[in-house]
């Protein structure tokens, strides 16, 4: 019974893969609900920090914020938000392509990048395929703060306030649903504001103390909730697309343990009938 | 009588939203109280309590860890740091990180080691006092 020996080791090392993505799948299902609920617990303060700055925008003050204007854009520097496990389906490898893609398109209109790297996954990819990383940020955990995150943004944020790059983009799985994450690549830098309610033209506000300092102390506030929002969105698409890759996996064990199972039994029978064969010819003999 | 809305919210969720006839707050040149039509305002707070009297003039109150208000005449932001529910904080959390910021400050390294220290040192003091005044019941 040579053949169906090993075609019955075969099933059973499959049915450990098996037992291990429904695991995981398990796990990810479990974690997922409260990685949303703290993405969306984080989502006021991004709404009401781009509010503020709105207004701002709409508002004539004496000093306009470096991060507020845009200049010509020689160099730009992204922000790369990745995972740091893999197991999570094409969630990475998406947002790398959408990244490559972006970084291309600059290159042709002569634009040179550099990256920030947060996530295992995207500092290994950066790694890999070589460019400037200024700074990297890895193994967060699965509650990131925004304290983890402050050396990365300074950096970036110090290359800018330098005209070292004119534009930053923040590169991350955006959370859609459970089924859909997007690759979202997006401005960071200088800040879009919102079109919002026309508010009287010529108005300012009463600043204590100096224009200067508080404007530099909200938009750094901004930049970091902005950040600090697409890691907790990319550690929710994290459990979404780990489940959905885990429990695809699952099905496909269960496909392969089928159709083993049928050769297996193919092949018993096959000896059966051998041996049967044998004892009838034997007996004939005799 | 006028009312605002008033949205307070942390990095880490919502802490209040709703209409308000009164906010006060500790701005960082002084001590704020905001009437609805207040003159667009922008400034740093203080660590300490930020309170919102309602309509009825039933008063919440909240502590803010710093951070930035933003005033428009019918519109309040306050923009915290951290912000925590006042009957959610608990008074041994407060001293643990005073405690831990006195340590950090002795054996601090370098500079910004101790400017984080004295920071904490001065959040968690505010704090203190907040709860303080909370159990005396004049908040």
């Amino acid at each position: 019974m040579a053949g169906a020996k090993e075609i019955r080791t075969k099933i059973k090392s499959v049915k450990n893969i098996q037992k291990i993505t429904r695991a995981m799948e398990k796990v990810a299902m479990s974690k997922m609900p409260k990685a949303q609920a703290r993405m969306r617990a984080a989502r006021p303060y991004a709404e009401k920090i781009l509010r503020t700055i709105s207004h701002l925008s709409q508002a004539n003050p004496e000093y306009r914020h470096p991060f507020m204007a845009s200049r010509e854009v020689k160099r730009i520097a992204f922000i790369v938000v990745s995972t740091d496990r893999g197991m999570a389906g094409g969630l990475n490898t998406n947002l790398f392509r959408a990244v490559v893609r972006a970084i291309r398109d600059w290159k042709s209109k002569g634009v040179e990048s550099e990256y920030a790297v947060i996530g295992n996954k995207a500092a290994t990819f950066f790694k890999r395929v070589g460019g400037k990383v200024v700074a990297q940020v890895t193994h967060l955990g699965e509650r990131p703060t925004v304290d983890q995150l402050l050396g990365t943004i300074k950096v970036v944020t110090d290359a800018y306030r330098a005209g070292e790059v004119d534009r930053v983009f923040l590169a991350y799985p955006q959370f859609v649903n459970t089924m859909t994450q997007r690759p979202s690549v997006r401005q960071l830098l200088p800040v879009e504001p919102l079109e919002t309610a026309k508010l009287p033209t010529h108005w300012d506000y009463i600043y204590e103390p100096e224009a200067v300092d508080l404007l530099d102390t909200l938009l750094a506030r901004y930049v970091e909730s902005q950040v600090y929002q697409a890691v907790i969105e990319t550690t929710a698409s994290e459990q979404s697309a780990r489940m959905v890759a885990m429990k695809a996996s699952t099905d496909n064990a269960g496909k392969i343990i089928g159709g083993l199972q049928l050769a297996y039994n193919k092949a018993r029978q096959a000896n059966i009938t051998k041996e049967l064969a044998e004892i009838v010819g034997g007996a004939a003999a005799v | 009588m006028a009312s605002m809305h008033v949205d307070i919210v942390s990095i880490e969720g919502q802490i209040h939203q709703g209409e308000a006839a009164m906010v006060f707050a500790h701005g960082e040149m002084g001590e704020l109280g905001i009437l609805p039509r207040h003159a667009p305002l922008l400034t740093r707070l203080k660590p300490g309590a930020v309170r919102v009297r309602d309509a009825d003039g039933s008063e919440h109150s909240f502590f803010v860890g710093g951070g930035i208000l933003e005033v428009l005449p019918h519109l309040v932001t306050v923009l915290a740091d951290t912000a925590i529910r006042a009957k959610d904080v608990d008074e041994a959390k407060a001293a643990a990180a005073k405690d831990r910021a006195a340590k950090m400050m002795a054996n601090a390294k370098t500079e910004t080691d101790i400017a984080r220290a004295t920071n904490e040192m001065i959040q968690a003091e505010a704090l203190i006092e907040f709860l303080d005044k909370a159990k005396k019941g004049h908040t």
